[in-house]
């Protein structure tokens, strides 16, 4: 029954079995020539050494947005095709990319700590980012409040889209709304045209990063292609248990 | 278009004589707005000048608590099934009732502004601001909030789960309402800005929520 | 006209709960749908009525109007049924008549047809449950449609009413058209028996 329709998730579980390590020790390496470069490029004039957050901070904040267009092609997948990895793409994909956001939030908060005094400024960037974090939870809310994982990952799927469409709204309109009650913000990564020396680490911070998101996302779709397996054998049994004679 | 008048008419007929009607979600927006002043202070200057915000926030969370029972009631009894599978679009039901729903439940909050705003001790401008800015904003809430609605249909907790999906969404129109009103009592931003921007969220949620909430429900059933 | 489905494959919640099931229903004719609990009756019900996706399969109505979809061309008499405690009697048979349009009916008259027509300016709370549910088969009467999908539609009645309800559906075969019910209780006509699940 179910076991047939999971053939093409196995491909995709020999396949990732054989990629995983190799993508996982690209990451790493990355990470550390990136980690490195960071250390390495020269302080800001005005910041000092705080401003080496942002190759952290700047690569989270991308793939925030990032993760949340892969859920997005996930869910036409899922509503489009009724492709079984899409719901399976696209589950495991909310929990990281919410992990990215809060991670774009918490060194957003320790980069702005010295300039600001406080730990939290309301300015566009940072609570554009908050509500991206907030839309997160509330979907992964979703995933887990319907029991029927198709149900739940079209449910999603739906979601996911309204948010994808509102979430250039949402930012045109926190921007407006920062412009109208504050002057302009402190969190400035050096103007229009980046110098060289932070631009590469950056760069590579950025690739590492998102290395990073493909080589968690792959093993988290494994195990949740795994636990989906599970779930069939555990339903297996218990309807091969009520045909027995009592 | 008979099908959606009869929709509109039976939704409005249900709203108006089930407990309290329209009244209850004025009562609560009533409710909210006095209590402010324990949570900020009576200070009459503070509160005027928080004025707009207090009552778009108040109209907000009115909004979303009537909106739990949009497509539930249906539900319940039986009558989605058949309202589904009809011959009317689904897209084109969901609009009829938000319609119905925003006539039953939005527009009161509307009309009940004036005298919020008296306690408040907004004055004319003011509070003819914030009513025109909830007149062109309250549908925005009811069709945006429709999508949460239509997600949250099966199940069975779904209160609050449709506040924290609808909410994010909400903040735009709150964003606008707000700033329109301000422009309106303070500028330097005219109101025509942030009034048309409100405005055009509203057409926007027109097309996206019918369309969203009809996705939700088709998949909901199954 | 007929109905008919061919491989039908359901499956709820992760789990399947029929494949490869046929069945076939002619004007004139009633297909009985039996099983015990859990074996899908209503789910077939629904499968036909386009409340749920198939899973694998098909089924096609042949002789229907040729742009109106199956569900369309249906009336679906589920467990619930579809009425507003706050309309009165009336009033909740006319909102489906205009909603559901098509080839419709006085409700006066269907309501006369199920023996309510003292109460329509009732509100629809004070009725019993059987006559809930004579309500919503004058929805059948006031609205006509040439499939009718009964689930467990005597549940509620008592021996006049289904006396009333054989006949309705006799008179519904007579007109040309075709009933699928799933039941457990004798349906009292003549029909052709589906059985699901069990041991067959």
């Amino acid at each position: 029954m179910t076991l047939i329709d999971l053939a093409n998730p196995t491909r995709f579980l020999s396949l990732t079995a054989r990629l995983l390590p190799w993508l996982a020790a690209a990451t790493a390496i990355l990470l550390l020539i990136g980690l490195y470069q960071s250390a390495m490029a020269p302080d800001d004039y005005q910041q000092g050494a705080t401003v080496k957050i942002m190759f952290i901070h700047v690569p989270n904040a991308w793939l925030s947005m990032f993760v949340w267009g892969v859920m997005s092609l996930a869910a036409l997948g899922t509503l489009v095709w009724r492709h079984p990895l899409a719901d399976v793409a696209a589950k495991a994909a909310a929990p990281i990319g919410a992990a990215f956001t809060f991670l774009a939030l918490v060194t957003g908060s320790l980069w702005g700590r010295p300039m600001w005094g406080t730990y939290w400024e309301w300015d566009a960037r940072l609570t554009s980012v908050l509500i991206l974090f907030l839309m997160y939870l509330g979907l992964i809310a979703l995933w887990r409040a319907v029991e029927d994982p198709s149900r739940a990952a079209r449910a999603a799927a739906i979601l996911t889209l309204v948010g994808a469409i509102n979430l250039p709204i949402i930012k045109f309109s926190v921007d407006w709304w920062n412009t109208l009650h504050q002057p302009a913000s402190v969190m400035r990564i050096g103007g229009p045209s980046l110098d060289r020396a932070f631009l590469i680490p950056l760069l590579v911070m950025a690739v590492a990063f998102s290395l990073l998101f493909v080589t968690l996302h792959l093993a988290a779709m494994r195990n949740e292609i795994l636990r989906r397996r599970v779930r069939a054998l555990q339903m297996m049994q218990v309807a091969q248990s009520s045909q027995r004679p009592a | 278009m008979t099908a959606l008048i009869a929709l509109i008419r039976r939704d409005l007929r249900i709203a108006l004589r089930v407990g309290g009607g329209a009244l209850i979600g004025v009562l609560f927006f009533l409710t909210v707005v006095v209590l402010m002043p324990f949570a900020v202070g009576p200070d009459l200057a503070l509160l005027t000048r928080l004025g707009p915000a207090i009552l778009w926030l108040g109209a907000l969370l009115a909004s979303l608590l009537t909106l739990d029972r949009l497509f539930m009631a249906d539900h319940e009894d039986g009558s989605l099934d058949l309202i589904v599978t009809s011959r009317t679009p689904l897209e084109l039901t969901c609009a009829a009732k938000a319609l119905a729903h925003w006539l039953a439940a939005g527009l009161p909050l509307v009309i009940a502004t004036p005298v919020l705003g008296l306690l408040l001790n907004l004055d004319a401008t003011a509070t003819s601001a914030v009513a025109l800015t909830l007149l062109a904003g309250t549908p925005a809430l009811t069709f945006t909030g429709m999508i949460g609605a239509a997600l949250a249909v099966t199940l069975h907790r779904g209160g609050l789960l449709l506040a924290v999906l609808v909410l994010p969404l909400s903040i735009p129109v709150l964003i606008f309402g707000v700033a329109a009103s301000e422009a309106a009592i303070t500028g330097p931003v005219s109101f025509g800005a942030p009034f048309s921007i409100l405005c055009a969220l509203s057409l926007i949620s027109f097309v996206i929520g019918p369309f969203a909430a009809a996705a939700s429900l088709r998949q909901g059933l199954d | 006209m007929r109905l008919c489905g061919r491989g039908i494959r359901c499956v709820r919640g992760g789990r399947e709960v029929f494949s490869a099931l046929d069945f076939e229903a002619s004007s004139g004719a009633t297909l009985a749908v039996t099983g015990p609990n859990g074996s899908g009756k209503t789910s077939l019900l629904r499968l036909v009525a386009g409340l749920l996706t198939l899973a694998g399969g098909t089924i096609d109505l042949a002789g229907g109007g040729a742009e109106l979809s199956l569900p369309e061309q249906a009336h679906y008499l589920g467990h619930r049924d579809a009425l507003k405690p706050a309309l009165s009697v009336q009033e909740n048979l006319e909102f489906w008549r205009d909603f559901l349009g098509g080839e419709t009916f006085d409700p006066a008259h269907s309501l006369a047809a199920v023996g309510l027509d003292h109460a329509a300016r009732l509100p629809a709370a004070y009725l019993s449950a059987g006559q809930r549910r004579r309500l919503s088969i004058a929805r059948l009467l006031a609205v006509r449609r040439p499939v009718w999908l009964l689930d467990e539609p005597t549940n509620a009645l008592d021996a006049a009413g289904q006396g009333l309800f054989a006949g309705l559906m006799n008179d519904h075969l007579a007109r040309g058209g075709l009933i699928v019910a799933a039941t457990h209780a004798p349906l009292g006509l003549p029909a052709r028996e589906l059985r699901i699940g069990g041991a067959s």
